[in-house]
């Protein structure tokens, strides 16, 4: 027998302090296999934002710069910019991408800057406890919006792929999702080609991967991987909106 | 011929690997590790396909697939 199936060598072999069942070491998992199959791990180097995944330093064994809330993209840009043969990714959640981060994000995006950015939608703010981020679903009852998401207060959650896929300088830009085995090797296949497009001078490339929050959805975490089948994907379409510059 | 092998106290008992098994062949063990999770276990591993969906959506990758 051979083995099929182990640990990639760009994950670090550690316990994570991901809670039960959350996604993030699922997408932490397929960045790594990503890494080992283009060759470039001595070259990556991660910017970390603030969020749960704010210690994905510790999981990935590139090298790494932690930015402020929000600039992992500004900060990355500054990195790629300075040294242009290396492969930079930011790795951030939508409370540091689309709340806090929106204007570093759309500028990034916008000047075309050579990075890979890696956009886990979770529908919350994690780290601090479940509040209501700009991507909580019209209704969804979180720490901040007891009664749900009214969007008479708090307006229509943001969809950043199709608002980004607007963007000239964009090369590459999906939506997926790591709730199911299937969806999973199709989320493998859009961050290998978010990084290939860096690794060959194309551009800017996103993926927007929506993950589960089983703590702060109060569900457990196999109710979770179908409250996202359920709640999120109808409102999040799972799809690539960008390959090689052209609109989808 | 397949197997698959559990790196037990990585383990935190999710149950994620359980309901994506087609065979059916994982569950919790009544034990608790050194973290105070139950570990997922195989219990016929003659039925494993060596299919590594379990390792694929296991968060923490706790999961070796031989085939
Ligand atoms: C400047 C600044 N403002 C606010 C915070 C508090 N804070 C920490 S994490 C976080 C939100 C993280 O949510 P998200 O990006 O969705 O990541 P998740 O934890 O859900 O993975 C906030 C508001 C901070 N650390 N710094
Ligand atoms: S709080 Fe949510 S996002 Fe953070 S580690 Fe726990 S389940 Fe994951
Ligand atoms: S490899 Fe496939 S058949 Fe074997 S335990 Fe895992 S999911 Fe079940
Ligand atoms: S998916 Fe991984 S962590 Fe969760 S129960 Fe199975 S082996 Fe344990």
């Amino acid at each position: 027998m051979k083995v099929v199936f182990e640990r990639p060598q760009a994950l670090s072999d550690v316990t994570t302090h991901y809670c039960p069942g959350c996604t993030h070491g699922i997408i932490h998992r397929l960045v790594a296999e990503t890494i080992d199959e283009l060759g470039i791990l001595e070259r990556t180097i991660g910017v970390a934002s603030v969020g749960c995944s704010v210690l994905a330093y510790d999981y990935l064994e590139c090298d790494w710069q932690q930015a402020a809330h929000g600039r992992a993209p500004a900060v990355a840009t500054g990195i790629k910019r300075a040294l242009p043969d290396s492969i930079v990714f930011t790795y951030q959640g939508d409370g540091d991408l689309a709340s806090i981060g929106t204007a570093e994000i759309i500028h990034a995006a916008n000047r075309g800057e050579a990075i890979t950015v890696i956009y886990v939608n979770n529908t919350n703010y994690g780290m601090t406890g479940g509040q209501m981020a700009p991507t909580t679903l019209v209704g969804q009852v979180t720490t901040t919006s007891p009664r749900g998401r009214d969007t008479k207060e708090a307006g229509y959650p943001l969809r950043m792929a199709e608002m980004l896929a607007t963007l000239k300088g964009v090369n590459y830009l999906a939506r997926v999702a790591v709730n199911s085995p299937a969806n999973i090797m199709k989320a493998k296949r859009a961050i290998k080609q978010a990084f290939t497009v860096q690794v060959e001078d194309g551009g800017f490339a996103l993926v927007e991967v929506l993950s589960t929050c089983p703590t702060n959805w109060r569900l457990d975490p196999v109710e979770a991987l179908k409250w996202l089948d359920d709640n999120m994907i109808p409102y999040y379409p799972l799809a690539e909106f960008k390959v090689s510059g052209e609109v989808k | 011929m397949a197997k698959v092998e559990f790196n037990e106290e990585r383990c935190k008992g999710c149950g994620l690997c359980t309901v994506v098994c087609p065979e059916d062949i994982i569950a919790l063990a009544a034990r608790i590790n050194k973290m105070g999770y139950h570990p997922a276990q195989v219990k016929e591993m003659d039925k494993c396909t060596g299919c590594t969906l379990c390792a694929r959506i296991c968060p923490d990758c706790v999961i070796k697939v031989y085939r």
